[in-house]
């Protein structure tokens, strides 16, 4: 008690704590989506911790990378463990991410005063596929060599900075080790170090403007201010994502240890590209896009419109609470959007996982 | 003679002028080192003009074989029939590294589906140009392949 005094003399311990009891959260039939946020926050902290400890191992060189991971995964005790925890977790992360941003695109919870919030949402999602991509050559195999060589060619068709950017994400002209070293920089330093505080300025707008409440649900507690129920967040909302996180846990810990991640052949930059590749599955529906792009769209280049497209609807996402009405007609023309991007990167997704290489 | 106090707006927004000068100044010299550095150097490396690439019998008809030539990979085919040719295997569309296909009589590229054929032109798939051609010769059994100039 005396160390609670004591702390409580310096720290604002006190008006934390009466915060968080007076803190109320809406309950209400689509409460449920409100839970991947916190589960996306979650796996950030594993992919934290799983990631400091492969640190230990790891070695970010052409020559050592791919033999340090074996020794990970083949002689540190429970190396196997950590990786697979890693690689998995990033791959439930991006795909809570996802089920987070359109969760609340359908529940027009990006309307004033949440802006921001949704902003930085969309810049942390955009920054978890760069951990991903980034991610992905460190254990320098040929699947990942091949994927980074396409994903990184892919900034040349940016008008005029193309080449330098080319360049500036490879560290030279090719893939090479120079390119392992860059992209691990930015996996273990730049980007943590962004993802921070961004995650920081996410949550404080969240504490500050509390949840949204979906406008049908409006509507309702407007008729009737009972309608609406509100749950305290100590402790009910918070045993709520507790539950929510050690459901996450089982079912990462169990693909882990069943579907342990695999390590493939080393990169041999000599050798052609293997039959059957492709990159991860977030990245799947770009990958067949460019696929069924035909060399030339209406005399441009066809692989310059298809990433000039993806990169409109990227900007498009990030600036929809600005661009988006306030009347229910372009809250409905919002859905639609939402909608026609889930169908075409869910049906693009599915198309690419059908087809068998010839 | 003037005093200090009689245009006090002016002398406000000069010191605000030199103070924005002095922050752009600072910014400049930090971030353009940091620009700069970003940018990899241009490391200086000897043009690869010809390579080896290996024993012309064991290349069998209607097969290929990739090989270094420089920093980058080259693809040596044998036709079906019989004859010898060399390209880039590095893929136009998203610089993969491309294979021959026995079954197709095509070179592929794994990547995104795009097929060149025994001239190294562009056929299928997404590809935006040919692959570029390298003159083949065989002295004994070894084929040497030279970029054209």
């Amino acid at each position: 008690m005396r160390l609670r005094a004591w702390l409580a003399e310096r720290l604002p311990l006190d008006d934390v704590l009466a915060t968080l009891r007076h803190k109320r959260v809406p309950h209400h039939e689509y409460s449920v989506w409100y839970y991947f946020g916190g589960t996306t926050l979650f796996l950030f902290a594993i992919q934290v911790g799983t990631g400091a400890l492969l640190l230990l191992y790891y070695r970010p060189s052409a020559a050592e990378a791919y033999e340090s991971v074996q020794f990970i995964v083949a002689r540190v005790p429970f190396g196997w463990l950590v990786r697979s925890i890693h690689a998995w977790s990033a791959n439930l992360m991006v795909a809570s991410a996802f089920a987070h941003l359109f969760s609340v695109a359908f529940l027009h919870a990006y309307r004033r005063p949440r802006e921001l919030t949704w902003m930085s949402g969309v810049l942390l999602l955009v920054l978890t596929l760069a951990f991903g991509f980034t991610g992905y050559l460190l254990p320098w195999n040929e699947v990942s060599f091949f994927a980074t060589r396409v994903g990184t060619d892919i900034a040349a068709t940016v008008p005029l900075v193309g080449h330098a950017l080319v360049r500036f994400l490879r560290g030279g002209d090719d893939v090479t080790g120079a390119t392992l070293t860059r992209l691990f920089g930015f996996h273990v330093a730049v980007l943590p170090a962004v993802a921070t505080a961004l995650v920081a300025l996410h949550l404080l707008l969240v504490q500050r403007h509390g949840m949204s409440v979906p406008p049908s649900v409006e509507r309702r507690a407007a008729a009737d201010p009972g309608a609406v129920r509100s749950i305290p967040f100590l402790p009910h909302f918070l045993l709520r994502d507790l539950f929510a996180w050690t459901a996450v846990l089982a079912v990462l810990a169990s693909l882990a240890t069943f579907y342990p991640s695999e390590l493939g052949a080393k990169a041999d930059p000599f050798a052609p590209a293997p039959a059957g590749i492709r990159p991860e599955w977030y990245f799947l529906w770009a990958f067949e896009t460019l696929k069924h792009v035909p060399p030339t769209v209406a005399g441009l280049n066809g692989e310059f419109v298809a990433v000039a497209a993806m990169g409109s609807g990227a900007v498009g996402a990030l600036l929809l609470p600005l661009v988006a009405g306030r009347s229910p007609r372009s809250r409905a023309i919002v859905v639609w959007i939402c909608a026609a991007a889930l169908l075409f990167m869910g049906g693009m997704t599915m198309l690419a996982l059908r087809t068998v290489t010839p | 003679m003037t005093t200090g106090n009689e245009h006090p707006q002016a002398r406000r927004s000069v010191v605000n002028w030199l103070l924005g000068l002095w922050g752009g100044g600072v910014l400049a010299s930090i971030f353009y080192p940091v620009v700069r550095y970003l940018a990899p150097p241009d490391v200086p490396e000897a043009a690869a003009l010809s390579v080896t690439a290996g024993s012309a019998q064991a290349l069998a008809p209607n097969s290929g074989r990739v090989v270094p030539f420089g920093a980058r990979p080259a693809i040596v085919i044998r036709t079906p029939a019989g004859e010898l040719r060399a390209f880039s295997a590095t893929c136009t569309h998203l610089d993969c590294t491309v294979q021959y296909r026995p079954d197709l009589q095509r070179i592929w590229c794994a990547c995104h589906n795009g097929e060149y054929d025994l001239n190294g032109r562009n056929v299928a798939g997404p590809p935006p140009r040919p692959l570029d051609p390298y003159d083949v010769n065989v002295a004994g059994d070894e084929i040497t392949i030279t970029r054209r100039s």
